[in-house]
């Protein structure tokens, strides 16, 4: 998320790019030290890149393609762990579960950080405290979030049900209800992570100039036209980069599901990396697992590259 | 100081201006506590009540009668000390495990211009377009049989240390902060006698505590809060961190219990937050608007 968190102390500082000595003699053993010393100190790192990120990005795709389970020789089997995949109902149910998800953590989790920033912004008073309550939740375990949640929606003594019935208002089933597990758990999700996006929208909203307020109001914009006109195209780039985040972020949701309603009812909240772990750890069919994690990773990896590219020419900008 | 925003100081001077400030500021500060106090506060007073009391419904704001028994009872039959010990254990070597071969990597990149340099960059660059959860499951695999070696790192901290310092976003963090120090600092030491290790060690680090501050935090906060993957490689219960135990345990533990036990598993990372709140925050602040 924080791209560049910390502000570097020597900028002001010219730099002077001086050429190093020409060695002295014995150049070629000395430019081998060099290396030798620079790969040195390389070694932990790209050996740990190469076995934890290269080679099993390699490897989703190459069990993919195979029949495989720990202990025995894996055997090629072409495109038959795709069909067997796309085949499976819980196939369709969970890409399914996963896109709702992501819609609606759009709709009710991209509006309702905007709107708290842009109305924290105005506020005078007590700002660190609102700083600091806001990304509490960040900051409880998501394991805690989701059980904290799975309580209030208990039907029973759950919260939840109980405030409906305070605004005399008709209770629901929220996680247990085949139609509302979905959402219940995009609120949940809202909830825990709407933090981190405040801050940083609050971040953009106060490098915004006053002067473009002043003239708009001027030129007699309302409130709303200020908002319009001013806010949304000054913060654009921000906006875009959070919903792009969010996107990749929410199509990965795991543990609300897993903790809260197991995947259920009726398949209502299982999510593709739900499926992936559940081939993987149930039916101890890797390559499922792997044709399905390829499937998730072509799909985020271009929106991926997207935000990449974005935060790059963002950057060339500034 | 403050400059102008979306409503001029002169809006909010009027009487009518006044009082709708007022009632905003009162509305928001009404719907925080509700939103993101209340929660907080219902965990901890919860565990506190008894188990009928805490089944009733309507349910009763404060406990009529405080036990501490729920938070007594966790710390005893969740075996909660071993597995916030596991955790601690996990995100210590998992910090220091990324400071050390994070850096170290961050910094040849950066100053000692290794041949291929730019190549490997680029591929830990390009690891920042996969998203991790997606390759979990091949990661899985290659911990429990690493290649060449074969062995298993199922049920070991280092299945959680060692893929924590393939960190594309800290080292490229690391990296860009090691750009800015200049070359002539780096030589003057250089002609002073110190070697590589040393100028990293006594020059390099030194400059470079912002930096290392927000690696450490975010790689503190990201083993304490991560469920899915010690899930698959700690099968062992007594191995596991308190996120796994929790839902494990969930199932059969009376519900006063597990939510002094959820209090319990939460009060390391608010309490960091608590103290480097402000680190924390501008952190977080810093990064959004661009640059």
């Amino acid at each position: 998320m924080t791209k560049t968190a910390a502000r570097p102390p020597a900028e002001a500082i010219a730099v002077h790019p001086v050429q190093a000595p020409p060695p002295a003699g014995g150049r070629g053993r000395r430019r081998l030290a060099d290396q030798a010393r620079a790969y040195g100190f390389l070694l932990g790192g790209l050996v740990c890149f190469a076995l934890f990120s290269w080679y099993p990005a390699i490897r989703a795709v190459v069990i993919a393609f195979q029949k495989y389970t720990p202990g025995s020789s894996p055997e090629w089997v072409g495109t038959a762990n795709f069909t067997r995949v796309l085949h499976d109902p819980e196939f369709t149910a969970a890409w399914r579960n996963t896109l709702t998800f992501t819609l609606l953590a759009l709709v009710i989790g991209f509006a309702i950080p905007f709107l708290l920033a842009l109305v924290l912004n105005e506020l005078r008073h007590a700002k660190a405290f609102f700083r600091v309550v806001v990304y509490l939740p960040v900051m409880i375990p998501p394991v805690v979030s989701a059980l904290l949640w799975k309580w209030f929606y208990d039907p029973g003594a759950g919260l939840a049900n109980e405030a409906l019935r305070f605004a005399h208002l008709p209770t629901s089933n929220w996680s247990n209800g085949a139609d509302t597990a979905l959402v219940s758990l995009v609120i949940v999700a809202t909830w825990a992570n709407m933090g981190g996006t405040v801050l940083i929208y609050l971040a953009a909203l106060q490098s915004i100039p006053g002067e473009l307020y002043e003239a708009a109001e001027l030129d007699g914009a309302s409130l709303l036209q200020r908002v319009r006109h001013v806010t949304i195209p000054q913060t654009r780039f921000v906006i875009l980069m959070l919903m792009l985040l969010q996107i990749i972020a929410t199509m990965q949701v795991f543990t609300e599901p897993f903790v809260i309603t197991g995947g259920g009812p009726e398949n209502a909240t299982v999510t593709v990396l739900y499926l992936i772990y559940k081939y993987a750890f149930l039916y101890n069919d890797f390559g499922g697992a792997c044709a399905l994690s390829v499937m998730l990773l072509v799909l985020l990896g271009a929106f991926s590259a997207l935000y990449l590219r974005l935060t790059r020419s963002g950057e060339d900008e500034a | 100081m403050s400059t102008r925003t979306l409503v001029s100081p002169a809006a909010l001077a009027r009487p009518r201006g006044r009082a709708v400030y007022w009632t905003v500021f009162t509305a928001v500060v009404v719907l925080f506590a509700i939103a993101f106090l209340f929660p907080v506060y219902w965990m901890v007073t919860g565990a506190m009540k008894s188990p009928d009391e805490v089944a009733q419904t309507p349910p009763s704001l404060v406990p009529k009668q405080w036990h501490s028994t729920g938070y007594t009872d966790a710390w005893d039959l969740m075996q909660l000390p071993q597995h916030l010990w596991n955790t601690v254990v996990q995100a210590t070597g998992a910090w220091l495990f990324q400071l050390v071969f994070c850096t170290a990597a961050a910094y040849a990149l950066s100053k000692l211009k290794p041949a291929f340099g730019k190549v490997i960059l680029g591929g830990i660059l390009a690891t920042l377009m996969v998203p991790a959860q997606a390759l979990v499951v091949p990661k899985y695999l290659t911990v429990a049989d690493l290649p060449l070696i074969h062995t298993s790192l199922l049920n070991d901290p280092l299945a959680i240390w060692l893929p924590a310092v393939a960190n594309a976003f800290n080292l490229y963090l690391l990296k860009r902060f090691f750009d800015q120090i200049p070359r002539d600092v780096l030589e003057a030491a250089e002609i002073d006698g110190a070697g590589k290790l040393r100028t990293l060690w006594s020059i390099v680090l030194p400059m470079s505590r912002p930096v290392l501050g927000v690696v450490s935090i975010f790689a503190l906060v990201a083993v304490w809060q991560d469920f899915l993957w010690p899930l698959m490689v700690f099968s062992d219960t007594g191995k596991q961190p308190i996120s796994v135990a929790l839902v494990q345990l969930s199932q059969n533990i009376q519900l006063t219990v597990l939510i002094a036990a959820m209090v319990i598993a939460s009060i390391p990372m608010v309490a960091l937050f608590l103290v480097f709140q402000r680190h924390i925050i501008a952190g977080i602040s810093a990064g959004s608007t661009k640059g």
